[in-house]
C-alpha cells in the first residue's frame, strides 16, 4: 500500500457533518413542465457550478420525493434552487423546508405565481448569482477515507468487464472498506442466480435472510418483465447470458463482508460495504427497474456516494450531475477509440499483464485525487445526466441494517 | 503471451486474450485448432468437447447451457448456448434461444 497517494483532502463542511468534495449550486425541476425555465437558468451559468436535476411526474411517488429530498442535501451540494409550475403534486413545501433545516441558501419559485417564463429565468438566475458568492465562504475542513462513500455502477458492459474493470473495481472497493471508507454497489438485478454468493456475504443470519429474498425478488420480477438487464451491445461484446454478465458485475462488490442492504436515497448508518436493493418491492408497476445507468447513478448518489465508479467494456460517456463519475474502461479497444471519456484504462490487465492488484490501487488513487478535486473525464466534458422516475418500495427492516 | 486463457480451472471455456482474425490457430492442450471468424477480446471458446444441456462453467460457475454439440476450439455464444434464467435480447428485434 506504499505507493497509495497520502494527500491531503479537504472537503465542504455540512451542518448535519458530512463533507463533500464539490460545491454546487443545484437547479430542481419539480414536475417536467418546469423543467424548459429551469435549463435556462442552468445554462446561464455553463461552465460553473451549476447543476441541474428534477422529476418529470406530475403524479405524487414517495420514492422520487425521498430521492429529490436526499438529492438537495447532498454533501456536494451547497444551495438550492426549486423550480415549481405550481399546480403540480409534488411536495415542494416539504423539499424546501428540508433543504431550509439543512442550513443551505433556498430558493422556491412557482412559474405560475412568478409571472410566467420570463420572470421566473430572470429571479432564478438573481438567486442563483447570490448563491454562488454565498457558498463560498461553506467551510473547508480536513477530510480522510473515512469520510469517503463511493459507489458503483456499469454500463455497456461486455466480456472484458468481468475480467478486468469489475474486478479490478472490486479491488479498490476492498482497499477503501479497509481503510474504514464506504462503499455501495447495486446491481442486484442482473445478479440472477448468484443468490447464494451474494447471502453468504453477509455479516449477520439475519442480513443473509434479507440478502437472498431480495435477491429472489430481483430475479421473479425481471422474469414478470420478460427482460433482464442485457442490451445488443453486451451480446456483440462476447457476453452471451444474463447469469454471464451477472457473474462478471459481481465482482465489483470485491470480497468484504456485507454490512448491510440499503434502498435508493438510504444513507448507509456505518462505514464498510452494502448492497443496494434497487428493485422495486411488489407487483411490478411503474416498468423497468432501472431503465437506463443514469437512473442508477442518481440512487448511488442520493445514498450519499461522493463520486461514482463507472465500468464499461462498449464504451459509455455518460457523467452525473452533483457527483463526479469516474469512467473505469475495460476493453483495450475501447479504450484506444474513446481515451478522452476515459478515466482508467483497466484494459491494461489484458494487455500489459497489469496485475487486478495494481488496477485497484490505481482506482482507489484517482478516487482521492477526485475528492482532491481533479475533474473527471465526464466533468471535464460538460456531461451532468441526471434521470428520476416512478418506484415502489417498502422501507428496509432492521435486520437489513444490523 | 497466450492467445487463450481460462479464468477458473473448473471452466470449460477460455475466453479470447488477444483478439483473434478468421483462419488464425489457437493451441489447445497441444491440438491447433481454427479459429473461423474474427473474435474480439473476451469472446469464448469451449476447451472440451460439450453436448446440448450440458452447463456452460465459466468463472467457475454455471452460465448457462449448451443447445448443440459444441466441438473443442469453437465458439461458444449465442447460437450454441442459452441462459438457464432469462432469453438473450439481440437488435434482430427477438430474443434468441427463447
Amino acid at each position: 500500500m506504499s505507493s497509495l497517494i497520502n494527500k491531503e483532502l479537504r472537503g465542504y463542511l455540512r451542518p448535519d457533518g458530512r463533507k463533500g468534495i464539490r460545491n454546487i449550486v443545484v437547479v430542481a425541476y419539480l414536475v417536467e413542465c418546469a423543467h424548459h425555465v429551469a435549463r435556462e437558468i442552468v445554462d446561464v451559468f455553463r461552465g460553473r457550478d451549476v447543476q441541474l436535476i428534477g422529476f418529470g411526474g406530475c403524479y405524487p411517488n414517495a420514492y422520487a420525493d425521498k430521492m429529490m429530498n436526499a438529492l438537495c442535501i447532498h454533501p456536494n451540494v451547497g444551495a438550492v434552487l426549486l423550480v415549481s409550475l405550481g399546480c403540480e403534486s409534488f411536495n415542494r413545501k416539504r423539499l424546501y423546508q428540508t433543504v431550509k433545516e439543512s442550513g443551505r441558501p433556498v430558493k422556491l419559485l412557482g412559474i405560475q405565481e412568478t409571472g410566467g417564463t420570463k420572470k421566473t429565468i430572470s429571479e432564478g438566475t438573481a438567486f442563483v448569482s447570490a448563491a454562488l458568492e454565498d457558498i463560498k465562504s461553506t467551510p473547508v475542513v480536513d477530510m480522510d477515507v473515512t469520510d469517503i462513500v463511493v459507489g458503483v455502477v456499469s454500463g455497456g458492459s461486455d466480456a472484458t468487464s468481468g475480467i478486468t474493470a469489475n474486478p479490478a473495481v472490486g479491488k479498490a472497493f476492498d482497499i477503501l472498506v479497509e481503510k474504514g471508507g464506504t462503499a455501495i454497489f447495486e446491481n442486484i438485478g442482473e445478479m440472477i442466480g448468484l443468490d447464494d454468493l451474494i447471502a453468504q456475504r453477509g455479516i449477520t443470519p439475519a442480513l443473509r435472510d434479507e440478502l437472498r429474498k431480495a435477491m429472489e425478488k430481483s430475479a421473479k420480477y425481471y422474469t414478470i418483465m420478460g427482460h433482464g438487464s442485457f442490451a445488443p451491445g453486451n451480446a456483440d461484446g462476447g457476453l452471451t447470458t444474463q447469469e454471464e454478465k451477472g457473474m462478471g458485475a459481481y465482482y465489483k462488490g470485491g470480497t468484504a463482508l456485507i454490512s448491510g442492504m440499503i434502498k435508493p436515497a438510504d444513507i448507509p448508518p456505518h462505514k464498510g460495504l452494502y448492497l443496494m436493493d434497487i428493485v422495486p418491492d411488489g407487483e411490478p408497476r411503474f416498468g423497468f427497474p432501472n431503465p437506463n445507468d443514469s437512473s442508477e447513478i442518481a440512487e448511488l448518489i442520493a445514498s450519499g456516494a461522493l463520486c461514482v465508479l463507472f465500468t464499461t467494456g462498449r464504451g459509455s460517456v455518460v457523467g452525473s450531475a452533483i457527483a463526479p463519475v469516474i469512467k473505469v474502461c475495460a476493453n483495450p479497444d475501447t479504450y484506444a477509440r474513446m481515451q478522452d471519456d476515459m478515466d482508467i484504462n483497466a484494459g491494461k490487465v489484458l494487455t500489459e499483464g497489469v496485475s487486478l492488484d495494481e488496477m485497484g490501487n490505481e482506482i482507489f488513487n484517482k478516487i482521492i485525487s477526485v475528492a482532491g478535486g481533479e475533474h473527471t473525464c465526464s466533468e471535464a466534458l460538460g456531461h451532468q445526466e441526471f434521470v428520476l422516475g416512478y418506484k415502489t418500495f417498502e422501507p428496509v427492516g432492521p435486520s437489513c441494517l444490523p | 503471451m497466450s492467445k487463450l486463457m481460462k479464468l477458473n480451472p473448473a471452466d470449460n471455456v477460455y475466453i479470447v486474450r488477444v483478439p483473434l482474425q478468421a483462419n488464425d490457430s489457437v493451441e489447445i492442450e497441444g491440438q491447433n485448432y481454427l479459429i473461423k471468424q474474427a473474435l474480439g477480446f473476451g469472446h469464448k471458446i469451449a476447451a472440451t468437447l460439450l453436448h446440448p444441456g450440458d452447463k456452460i462453467i465459466k468463472f467457475g460457475i454455471p452460465i448457462g447451457s449448451a443447445t448443440e454439440q459444441i466441438n473443442i476450439g469453437e465458439h461458444v455464444h449465442l447460437h450454441n448456448m442459452k441462459s438457464d434464467y432469462l432469453p438473450t435480447y439481440t437488435l434482430n428485434n427477438e430474443f434468441v434461444n427463447k
